[in-house]
């Protein structure tokens, strides 16, 4: 019979302890795992994604449920171990489970220290350890306004930041005067309060909590200097403590921690101990990485390998919070007998500091640019001898060889580890992305695991893959906006909204722009994020649009422009056909073309005629077919129910409906429709943004298709019955691609980005959401939809399209 | 001889017209939009007057060195101007293309004096030479 192998704590350690084992001893063990907590084990260290909403909690499990049953695990979900009874060799929960062991392991992770302030019972008050507590602050931000987070270190920070990019007003309390105390010295702290400041985080230092005020909930926090802060929810992040009640009651040697060998053992040899509960040679570790040396050393005990030792480990951490570059190892703060060396570029807001010890390197702190983090970590680990590189290692690894200055990780030998969370080592990451044609880095995360956890191996991780995949490698795109700033398209919109900041020059200071006036890539998409964030508030700045914009015509190749006319859902009659051939024959316009949208165009037109132009074509009835524009473009529609023998709905007036509603919005790329009659589909819809197709029983929804350059077909949206439904899913679908699109981010890649069951959430299955974004699209609309045409015709306006002066 | 101006000058006494030989008013600084451009026919062909954030003046000819785009109608940054058809980046006050791509354009002088823009119609000699490599 098969030894029996039980697990307390089916977390990041204890699991990773039974994938080794299944791994190197599949066949071994009769494994029964015990978990608290009601899933199946999920990565701890992308809570903080989750929470800031850039990834949804499905994304981050390591293994479903299912995962366990295939591999003949006996999993206990939601069931808490009470008692070890070691006599009996036995575990036992409340509830009356009890469960045989010949090994056991006990892998109970952390608990959150809660100070001991009056009030820290009160409903919103949370800590900020697991799914559930992710849960309840996704629902305080829903409800709530003020959010104030107890403990400047990453926990707290990682929580503040995802409470702002909820919507909150967070403000963080820290009893030291600088944050992360334990990671960065002052000067790269300071740099990162700034940073998080200008984002809109508020900050109170060196402050001690005295008490949490409220009587059905906290209502304020309160201070030792009698200062209180509103609050509707507060966030303990202030530490954690190793869980070791249960090693304790049984009689385990304990400390701090539960104390464990090099082998990973107790004090008693039929129980092993891994991850943040241990105690080993005197060291808790609070981070994945050595928590997973730990579980690789157990795995190899587990299987035999009596010779498997762990000796502890150096730590590197990486703070998670989009946009902010921060890096910190080893003994980071110099000291006595330490030689530190710092770079400072104030303007750029770069920060780096080594600290050498009789010329090894033993720590680093990195701020602002880190790709050179996982070099000095390096470094450190295999403690090298770093005396003929002093010069020059501030300014990152170069290739000995030949002196180019290829990244170094190009000349790592094939078994040096790239990703020290999953131990993945440079040769399978080549061969991976070789053999399996990897281009993306999600996909080598998929493949490798390699920068899946903590993320801080991703620039080698990226620099493999640029340099293997070669041409079709693109970096993923929180990257900079463009050469103006630093800040990614998410993070200024966020600046926006958080900051209600209402003008280009306004954002340019906030954000410390780097030039005075942003350039052409970064000011049409400011502009675009105002105007969509601040609808009616802000005013539209002409000079930050693209020319086609700016004229409300196509500009050609020769100077001249295109005019396209709106015909509602592609039905015209013989009174708007006239004018058309009016005003071409008027102004001697050379080309007139039916457009794959369904409408007229207008070719050849010259400047100096466009506001006639438009004037005429406006007297007789027509609008802008914001052919041009980053806009709502054309709604193709089929004959459908009215004439077509196989329509089965009113396709056409379906998509003159749509289209009536939703002329004139700004979208962060083009916004196409379409409504078929049937599932012949003979209006294309489903290579639109919004596609409809008339069903029987109604209409289904579809969206986030295109043709264009990358074909994508859509996908459903849903099913419904009415024209309103169509209307309000259509409208709350365009807002909530109108909020979350980047800039020239069209739906299709903005779908593939967010998933498409997050959008349906949104859009489908949350009523109130979606009457919510609706009713914003129909708010906005009443600044919008203005004919830009009837704007630009009149008198005053016409200045700009003739000469300044004729001198010819 | 300025090649562009700024409008920090004092006013001078000289009335709109003929400053001194050579110089053509045409027209007030709030004529040009602010990071925008007016265009002035020519016997060179249109001249673009851009005037940028500070309130600097250039003149270009309005043809982008790469394939003739009106870069009067580009997006004014700085001391630059992004051509409309293909996004070329053209220095107002060189004419020269920005790296990595090559080309001039030609151009002229302006000056401000008080709020009156003022033309010269003579391009400027260093970028004479270049006026054929345009067409
Ligand atoms: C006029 C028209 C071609 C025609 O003669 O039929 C046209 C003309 C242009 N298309 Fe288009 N597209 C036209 C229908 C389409 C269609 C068909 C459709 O809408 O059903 C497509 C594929 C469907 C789609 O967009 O998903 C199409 C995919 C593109 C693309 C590629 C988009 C993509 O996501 O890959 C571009 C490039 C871009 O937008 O960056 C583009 C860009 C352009 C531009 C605006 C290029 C430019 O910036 O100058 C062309 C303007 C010419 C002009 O001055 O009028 N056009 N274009 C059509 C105008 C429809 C209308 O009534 O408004
Ligand atoms: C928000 C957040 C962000 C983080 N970010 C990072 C980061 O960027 N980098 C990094 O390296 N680390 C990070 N960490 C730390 C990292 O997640 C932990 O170090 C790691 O998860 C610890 O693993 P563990 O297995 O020891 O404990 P856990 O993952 O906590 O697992 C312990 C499990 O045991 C269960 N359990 C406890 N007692 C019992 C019992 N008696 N019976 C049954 N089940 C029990 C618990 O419910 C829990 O599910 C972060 C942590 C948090 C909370
Ligand atoms: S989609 Fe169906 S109803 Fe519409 S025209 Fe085609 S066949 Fe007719
Ligand atoms: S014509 Fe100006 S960039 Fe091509």
């Amino acid at each position: 019979m098969k030894k029996q192998l039980v697990l307390v704590g089916n977390g990041m350690a204890g699991m990773k302890v039974i994938e080794e084992l299944l791994n190197q001893a599949p066949e071994r063990y009769q494994i029964t795992v015990f978990g608290a907590e009601p899933h199946g084990n999920y990565n701890r260290i992308l809570l903080s994604p989750v929470l800031a909403g850039e990834k949804k909690a499905e994304d981050i499990l390591i293994n479903p449920i299912d995962w366990y049953a295939e591999r003949g695990i006996r999993l206990h979900c939601g069931k808490r171990v009470s008692v070890i009874d070691r006599d009996a060799r036995e575990v036992r929960t409340d509830d009356g489970i009890v469960q045989p062991y010949d090994q056991l392991i006990l892998a109970t992770g952390s608990l959150p220290f809660i100070p001991s302030v009056p009030g820290r019972d009160l409903p919103g008050v949370v800590s900020y350890r697991d799914l559930q507590d992710v849960e309840h602050m996704l629902a305080a931000s829903r409800q709530y306004k003020n959010a104030v987070v107890i403990g400047g270190g990453l926990l707290g920070l990682e929580a503040a930041y995802g409470l702002l990019k909820q919507g909150m007003t967070v403000t963080v309390v820290h009893l030291l005067p600088t944050l992360m105390e334990r990671q960065l010295d002052a000067a790269a702290a300071t740099l990162l309060q700034q940073t998080l400041a200008a984002r809109g985080i508020a900050f109170k230092m060196a402050a001690q909590t005295t008490a949490l005020l409220g009587t059905d909930r906290v209502t304020a926090v309160q201070f030792a200097d009698g200062s209180t802060l509103p609050a509707d929810l507060v966030v303990m992040a202030a530490g954690i403590r190793p869980h070791i009640a249960l090693a304790k009651d049984s009689g385990l040697g304990c400390e701090r921690g539960v104390l464990v060998s090099d082998a990973m053992q107790t004090t008693d040899p039929h129980i092993y101990a891994v991850g943040e509960c241990v105690q080993h040679r005197g060291q808790c570790y609070g981070l994945v990485a050595p928590l997973y040396e730990q579980a690789r050393v157990c795995a190899a005990q587990l299987a035999g390998d009596a010779d498997a030792a762990y000796t502890g480990s150096v730590i590197s951490t990486k703070l998670k919070v989009t946009g902010v570059e921060l890096f910190s190892a080893g003994e980071f703060q110099g000291g006595d007998g330490c030689d530190s060396i710092v770079y400072q570029d104030a303007g750029a807001g770069i920060y780096k500091k080594v600290v050498l010890r009789d010329d090894k390197l033993i720590g680093a702190v990195l701020y602002g640019d880190t790709t050179d983090g996982s070099w000095y970590f390096q470094l450190m680990k295999a403690q090298s001898a770093v005396n003929h590189l002093r010069d020059s290692l501030l300014f990152g690894p170069v290739s000995d060889s030949d002196g180019d200055s290829k990244p170094a990780v190009l000349d790592w030998p094939d078994e040096r580890a790239v990703c020290d969370c999953n131990g993945v080592c440079k040769g399978s990451i080549v061969t991976a992305i070789r053999d399996k044609g990897l281009q993306t880095l999600d996909a080598v995360r998929a493949h490798t695991k390699a920068s899946a956890s903590c993320g801080s191996c991703t620039p080698l991780v990226e620099q493999l893959l640029a340099a293997a995949a070669g041409e079709g490698y693109q970096a993923p795109t929180s990257k900079p906006m463009c050469g103006c700033t630093e800040h990614s398209h998410d993070d200024v919109r966020a600046a926006i909204r958080t900051q209600h900041l209402l003008s280009l020059p306004q954002i340019f200071q906030t954000l410390q722009w780097q030039t005075a006036d942003g350039c052409d890539k970064c000011r049409p998409a400011l502009n675009f994020y105002l105007l969509a964030t601040w609808p009616g508030e802000v005013q539209d700045d002409a000079s930050a649009r693209f020319v086609n914009e700016r004229n409300h015509a196509n500009i050609q190749k020769d100077g001249t422009y295109s005019v396209v006319p709106r015909m509602w859902g592609g039905v015209t009659n013989a009174s708007e056909l006239r004018a058309i051939a009016d005003v071409v024959d008027k102004f001697q316009i050379p080309t007139v073309k039916i457009t794959g949208g369904q409408r007229v165009d207008l070719l050849g037109v010259k400047k100096t005629d466009l506001p006639a132009v438009w004037s005429d074509l406006a007297k007789a009835g027509f609008v802008s077919g914001h052919a041009y524009g980053k806009a709502l473009r054309t709604v193709k529609t089929c004959v459908g129910s009215e004439w077509c023998r196989f329509g089965t709905q009113d396709s056409t007036g379906m998509g003159i409906r749509l289209e009536k509603l939703t002329w004139g919005a700004w979208t962060p790329h083009k916004f196409k429709m379409a409504v078929s009659g049937c599932p012949r589909n003979c209006a294309e819809a489903t290579i639109k943004d919004f596609g409809v197709i008339a069903i029987e029983s109604g209409w289904e929804l579809h969206v986030g298709g295109n043709g264009g350059i990358k074909l994508r077909g859509t996908d459903v949206l849903c099913r419904v019955e009415t024209m309103a439904e169509v209307e309000e899913h259509c409208l709350a679908f365009m807002q909530l691609y109108r909020d979350e699109g980047r800039y020239l981010e069209r739906t299709a890649p903005y779908l593939e980005r967010v998933g498409l069951a997050y959008v349906q959430q949104r859009v489908v299955h949350d009523a109130e959401s979606r009457r919510l974004l609706a009713q914003r699209f129909r708010d906005s609309q009443r600044h919008f939809q203005k004919d830009p045409w009837a704007e630009l015709a009149h008198a005053a306006a016409r200045d700009q399209f003739i000469p300044i002066a004729d001198l010819s | 001889m300025p090649a562009f101006a700024t409008n920090t000058q004092p006013g001078v006494a000289h009335a709109a017209g003929l400053v001194e030989p050579g110089w053509l008013a045409i027209g007030v600084l709030h004529d040009i939009p602010r990071q925008g451009a007016r265009v002035v026919r020519t016997r060179h062909g249109d001249v673009a007057v851009f005037r940028n954030s500070s309130d600097e003046v250039f003149a270009l000819l309005d043809r982008c060195p790469h394939r003739g785009g009106p870069l009067s109608e580009g997006i004014v940054h700085g001391r630059l101007v992004s051509c409309p058809l293909h996004a070329w980046q053209v220095q107002l006050d060189s004419g020269e293309a920005k790296a990595p791509d090559i080309g001039c354009v030609p151009r002229f002088p302006v000056k401000l004096i008080g709020t009156q823009v003022y033309l010269g119609l003579q391009p400027l000699a260093e970028s004479r030479a270049r006026l054929n490599t345009v067409d």
